[in-house]
């Protein structure tokens, strides 16, 4: 299968049905996260946005409050179909994991237990982890490749800040966005 | 026992205000959220919540289901939707008239700059908790291997990662991985 569609040839912008079917997918595929299925399913599977829309798109959801991923179908829906397309993204990401968690919250209040399930969910999240690895070093390839002046400093310095050092995310943005946007700004041709 | 519109009420207040101090997502409040449902509420005990928040984290679908299991678990399956709404829709608003007032200001050099300077802090942050996951799943050398099969082959291959899910399911309900 080839990955994505040839930049020269843009995709049709996705219909209502498409938009919920899509962020469906993405929601049901992510077992202990959602963001490497966000970037797979709308940059990989069906070439929505390419990388670069999909890193800058998500940067302004990771900049505003709310949960990320729910801010990206709202944001994604809104830009190719209006406030229903944002309805039908958000709608398709959280209906059916809306369902099946009170489903497991049924259960588990019934019977209390996850024991049995414990050896699972710990392999789970170790092979979750393994697909945020490579969704960071998809990200960061483009970004690095184009601009080295600013990526690999300001890349490093967030994982310095939030990943090593533990520092509270609005620290961490508070530091580095001004110092990342001033570069940036400086640098720009 | 207190009545169930007012066990509502005190979910919307609750989630309504933490929607807009989520910087960094849903993850960034559940410490907020446990001292709510826990301690100021008492709608659970404290091994409920960490149960709930495993299930959060291993069900598919965003991490944001912490709201949604905690809400059912205070009122029922009215608690679970008015939960996850309240904790959805006021970013969710604020998210959609941002995108829209960035999206008409296209040309500008600023924004340029802007996009420019926020995408590789984005880079950093998703690489940061890539590393914060891994080293919080990664209790064993099983779990390690499998962490780093994973990313290989998500990586390298095109192969949809489901599969590389599944057979870590698989291994871990086995017994087999620590």
């Amino acid at each position: 299968m080839i990955a994505t569609a040839s930049p020269t040839v843009p995709t049709p912008a996705p219909t209502l049905i498409q938009l919920y079917l899509g962020f469906a997918q993405i929601s049901m595929s992510a077992f202990g996260g959602a963001l490497p299925w966000a970037r797979r399913v709308l940059v990989e599977d069906r070439g929505w946005l390419d990388s670069d829309d999909f890193t800058d798109t998500l940067a302004l959801c990771q900049f505003l409050p709310g949960p990320n991923i729910i801010n990206l179908s709202i944001a994604v829906g809104s830009r190719f179909r209006g406030p229903l397309g944002a309805l039908c993204a958000f709608l398709g990401l959280m209906g059916a994991p809306v369902v099946l968690a009170i489903g497991l919250g049924a259960l588990y209040g019934r019977y209390g237990q996850l024991e049995a399930l414990r050896g699972m969910f710990a392999a789970l999240g170790a092979a979750a982890a393994g697909l945020v690895i490579t969704t960071a070093a998809k990200m960061a390839v483009p970004i690095v490749g184009r601009q080295p002046i600013v990526g690999i400093p300001v890349i490093a310095g967030g994982f310095i800040m939030a990943g090593l050092l533990r520092w509270p995310l609005p620290l961490v943005l508070a530091i580095i966005a001004p110092l990342s946007v001033g570069l940036a700004w400086r640098l720009r041709r | 026992m207190k009545g169930l519109a007012s066990i509502l009420g005190a979910l919307v207040a609750q989630f309504a205000v933490l929607s807009l101090l989520a910087i960094g997502g849903a993850n960034t409040v559940v410490p907020e959220i446990h001292r709510n449902a826990v301690d100021v509420h008492h709608w659970m005990s404290d091994r409920d919540f960490a149960n709930l928040f495993a299930i959060a984290q291993a069900a598919p679908g965003p991490n944001a289901l912490i709201t949604t299991l905690v809400g059912f678990k205070a009122a029922g399956i009215a608690g679970a939707l008015v939960a996850t709404i309240a904790f959805c829709l006021p970013a969710g608003l604020l998210v959609f008239v941002v995108i829209g007032v960035w999206d008409r200001i296209q040309q500008s050099p600023w924004r340029a700059a802007v996009q420019a300077g926020l995408g590789p802090v984005t880079v950093g942050l998703v690489a940061a908790s890539a590393f914060l996951l891994t080293r919080a799943a990664d209790r064993g050398i099983g779990l390690a291997a499998i962490t780093l099969a994973t990313a290989a082959i998500s990586y390298f291959t095109r192969l949809n990662p489901l599969w590389a899910l599944g057979a870590a399911a698989v291994l871990g309900a086995s017994g087999l991985v620590h």
